[in-house]
């Protein structure tokens, strides 16, 4: 079981809120992640559900059981830190087994442990080596080993996959759902980086400034964002946001339109721009384009498309993709 | 072309560095050369040829018990590294992993001591050490050697500590590790070579204080350095003498410089590089 509730938690470092009431809801087996940019809080967030960090106010429970005074240790959990925080002077071995010696477990119980995470994790090759002879990659399998062995009710990850280079996140990135597919225990997960809160996610909770701007699965992000915010962080390129008259045409103080609903032509169309940088991808290219009475626009269009610098194209954006926010910054 | 070139400027610095290498070595070679000589040869000029006598050791030790000055010599420099260590152990721990606002200031304050000249203090620690009937004994000496090296010992360890990152400590409260468990499994096994190469030095700096030493002792708490400097006599210098006791002096503290010597490097060049 892994159900993890946060009932208006808050945390301050003196005069300084870092969250100001948060109240929320991880059902078990959910891979849950928290987005948002440096210092929104969400890994503090995450150290409140740890235990490293005490709560201000508020409790957190864990199946239901109030865990807000407890020792990290108790709360069944176990953490992946975005350093690894691999123990240097332990082998692979010593170090998967760590948490089952701290509890007390049998040699053989141990043993069995050890190896069968090291399979799951391809590490029995590595199992005497010490963690200053592995690849970037190999030492945070070692961290996920020593948290899979424990079997918590909950995995935290801290940023994982930030010390990756860009091909081994990717793979990583795989590799950490398809161990949430096999293990079916609730993940929670935290990263600035949108794509993998997208790509890995049942539920984003997006932060901003400590609160909770909205939480949902990502589709339900990506198509109805509930403010301002929500919408210029998830999707990649950003989404255009547009003030001024283009937008008090739909009726809105700012109005939203994500690069892959720009219509584009040649000959005609709502927003005459002219192209400046294309960026060519093979399957996409993403122009960033000069609108005449809007503004800076991206706009994503297909890998063959033949324009260049100078250019001037006419873009019309999808009607029934257009999202409009009020003054506040919120949906309408 | 590049490779020679690489190669004679590798020779270069090989001979470069062996000679200033042995400029520094070679008044203590030329003390352990002179220790095999009679007085006569001593002061008969410069000879690197010794005749291979040893009858400066058998006089220095008939002459004053180098066992007894030995002992002390051992007592002092490893007894008051003990206490250093017990001081600063907690003391650089605390500065490390819990600072205030103040630990950079305090750190700052410690080694500032070390700045004043020892001079300057003699008066008042002489007569504290006199009314407090410490002069001549080997507790005094170790309480004053373990004072005056206390802030290198401080420092060595704070930076030493500092560079355990503070997550693997978190990672291991996740673990399930209690406070001693950390202790015993995670950051001592982490602190251990940081502690030793402290410890080695610190021994050789009490070894080889000399200042403090031959002021506050006379005869019963007297170490090697006071055993050197009884041989420098108002009748006369007794060279060849003189450089026995010396050789006695500095040869238990070279032998165990020389088999930790990797532990030492890693000790005074710790921080230069991360």
């Amino acid at each position: 079981m892994g159900n993890i509730n946060l009932k208006k938690v808050s945390k301050s470092f003196g005069a300084t809120t870092i969250i100001p009431e948060i109240d929320l809801e991880i059902e078990d087996g959910e891979f849950v992640v928290f987005v948002g940019p440096s210092g929104c809080g969400k890994s503090t967030l995450l150290r409140l559900i740890a235990g490293l960090e005490d709560t201000s106010a508020g409790t957190i429970s864990i199946d239901g059981r109030d865990v807000t005074g407890e020792a990290p240790a108790k709360r069944r959990l176990a953490m992946v830190f975005q350093s690894y925080a691999l123990y240097p002077h332990m082998t692979v071995y010593k170090n998967i087994a760590f948490p089952l010696k701290m509890a007390g477990e049998d040699a053989a119980v141990i043993d069995k442990k050890v190896k069968d995470a090291a399979r799951v994790l391809n590490l029995t090759n590595y199992l005497e080596r010490r963690p200053g002879q592995l690849s970037g990659g190999q030492r945070q399998r070692v961290a996920i080993g020593r948290a899979i062995v424990r079997q918590p009710s909950a995995f935290l990850f801290d940023e994982p996959l930030s010390n990756l280079d860009a091909a081994l996140r990717g793979t990583m990135r795989l590799e950490i759902s398809e161990l949430h597919h096999q293990l079916k225990t609730t993940m929670i997960y935290v990263t600035h980086d949108q794509v993998e809160a997208m790509t890995m996610a049942d539920k984003i909770v997006v932060l901003n400034a400590g609160n909770i701007e909205q939480v949902g699965s990502p589709m339900e992000l990506y198509k109805t964002p509930k403010n301002i915010f929500v919408a210029g962080f998830i999707g990649s390129p950003k989404m255009n946001l547009i003030d001024g008259a283009p937008a008090a045409k739909h009726g809105a103080t700012t109005i939203g339109v994500r690069p892959e609903h720009l219509g584009i032509s040649t000959t005609a169309g709502e927003w005459k721009a002219t192209v400046g940088v294309a960026e060519h991808l093979g399957s996409d290219t993403f122009l960033h384009v000069q609108a005449e009475g809007v503004g800076p626009l991206t706009v994503r269009a297909d890998g063959e498309l033949g324009v260049r610098h100078g250019d001037t194209i006419y873009l019309t954006p999808s009607p029934a993709k257009v999202h409009r926010f009020g003054s506040d910054g919120r949906a309408m | 072309m590049a490779r020679a070139v690489s190669t004679r400027r590798k020779i270069g610095f090989t001979v470069a560095a062996w000679v200033v290498a042995l400029l520094i070595f070679f008044p203590i070679l030329y003390t352990i050369i002179t220790s095999f000589k009679s007085e006569t040869e001593a002061i008969a000029g410069f000879s690197l040829v010794p005749s291979g006598t040893l009858e400066s050791y058998a006089e220095v030790q008939a002459q004053s018990n180098y066992f007894k000055f030995f002992l002390n010599s051992v007592i002092i420099a490893v007894g008051s590294t003990i206490l250093a260590l017990v001081v600063a152990v907690p003391a650089a721990w605390s500065m490390a992993f819990s600072p205030t606002k103040r630990t950079k200031d305090i750190l700052m304050w410690m080694l500032s001591t070390k700045m004043m000249p020892a001079v300057a203090v003699l008066v008042p620690i002489y007569l504290i050490f006199r009314d407090a009937n410490l002069l001549d004994t080997r507790i005094g000496l170790t309480v004053m050697l373990m004072l005056i090296n206390l802030p290198i010992v401080v420092w060595m360890l704070y930076t030493y500590f500092r560079e355990i990152p503070g997550e693997i400590l978190e990672a291991a409260r996740m673990d399930g590790a209690t406070l001693w468990g950390e202790i015993v499994y995670v950051l001592t096994p982490m602190a251990v070579p940081g502690i030793a190469s402290t410890m080695l030095l610190n021994i050789i700096l009490a070894w080889n204080e000399a200042f403090w030493t031959i002021r506050l002792t006379t005869t019963n708490a007297a170490p090697l350095t006071a055993f050197i400097a009884s041989f420098s006599s108002p009748q006369g210098l007794f060279w060849a003498k003189l450089s026995a006791a010396s050789t006695l002096a500095i040869a238990p503290i070279l032998i165990m410089g020389w088999f930790s010597q990797r532990q030492l490097v890693r000790g005074l060049t710790f921080g230069a590089v991360k």
